[in-house]
């Protein structure tokens, strides 16, 4: 099947974006692998002296960074971090996060547009982690984004889908590929996510804190796959009477 | 003295950035640095000399999500 995700020009067949926070360097390699990603986000930090290890040591070959900017509290510092992100040579990629709430980390609608803008006529692709709110939505397709990465729920809850009708509307008015992002918990919620008509989902907590994160990276592939399907294959009615799916002739009793 | 990722480091002090992210254990391959709140070309790593005013932010890519 021909379908891909296209972000900024550059085209995908997977639509799994996969975190690479909270779990070991030994295991990104597996997770990268099970989730069939060909993307992973990353967080720009003060350097470790002393010889530690590098996480792109760790990343398989070919794999797209998408830098974010975690720990930008306003516009200005979220370019600060992308541009050092794109002086490590490893793309224009750069998902814009804002953040001054360090409670439930919810994203500064207002100032991401402000990032947005001035990065993408920089020539980065954009990607705006936001909350699912329309005019904010239409702002950052006015600014530039390559796609809308609305939260499901508050990042590293695992909460599932609480922004559900919210992100629908997205879905349904914005036309830019929408990025399910933070608060998906299970495979099934990507899954009815992905049947909603997102274009992908970004998930890092719901694999780390798994049980065995090989198997839950897989398990979200098969999840976010079969949602993408269903939804191109369109699901089928919903009536309010039972409707029989045998014939209903030919019965033994007649 | 100099300051790098917000530390005093009065070892640093004159000199060059190139021999103080060796001597320091950076990867210099997997790091980027904002020199006095500019982004600094890895082609100048060799060509500047850290004085006592500098202010030098060695950043790198970690787990994130």
């Amino acid at each position: 099947m021909d379908d891909k995700l296209i972000l900024g020009g550059h085209e995908f067949t997977s639509r799994f974006i996969l975190g690479s926070g909270k779990y070991s360097l030994d295991l990104i390699k597996a997770a990268v692998e099970n989730a069939g990603a060909q993307i992973i986000t990353l967080a720009l930090r003060r350097a470790n002296s002393g010889g530690a290890a590098n996480i792109l040591d760790y990343i398989p070959e070919g794999v797209t960074l998408l830098p974010n900017t975690s720990g930008a509290r306003n516009a200005e510092e979220a370019v600060r971090i992308a541009r050092l992100s794109r002086e490590l040579g490893c793309g224009d990629f750069v998902k814009i996060e804002v953040i001054r709430d360090s409670k439930y980390l919810l994203p500064d609608n207002y100032e991401t547009i402000k990032a947005t803008e001035i990065l993408a006529k920089e020539g980065f692709v954009v990607l705006p982690y936001m909350y699912p709110d329309l005019n904010a939505a239409r702002d950052l397709v006015n600014a530039g984004a390559a796609a809308v990465m609305p939260l499901a729920a508050p990042i590293g809850t695992n909460r599932g889908l609480c922004t559900r009708d919210f992100i629908k509307i997205l879905i349904d008015e914005i036309d830019l590929p929408i990025i399910v992002d933070a608060g998906i918990g299970k495979p099934s919620q990507a899954c009815e996510v992905m049947e909603m008509g997102a274009a992908a989902v970004m998930a890092n907590t719901a694999i780390a804190t798994a049980g065995n994160i090989p198997a839950m990276a897989e398990a979200f592939r098969k999840a976010i796959e079969a949602g993408r399907t269903a939804y191109l294959a369109k699901t089928g009615r919903v009536r309010e009477t039972a409707s029989a799916s045998s014939p209903l002739t030919g019965f033994l009793h007649d | 003295m100099a300051i790098i990722c917000g530390k005093s480091v009065p070892e640093a002090d004159g000199k060059k950035l190139s021999e103080y992210i060796v001597s320091a254990g950076y990867n210099a391959g997997r790091i980027a640095v904002e020199y006095n709140g500019e982004i600094l070309p890895k082609a100048d790593y060799d060509k500047t000399v850290i004085a006592s005013s500098d202010d030098i932010e060695i950043v790198e890519f970690m787990g994130g999500g």
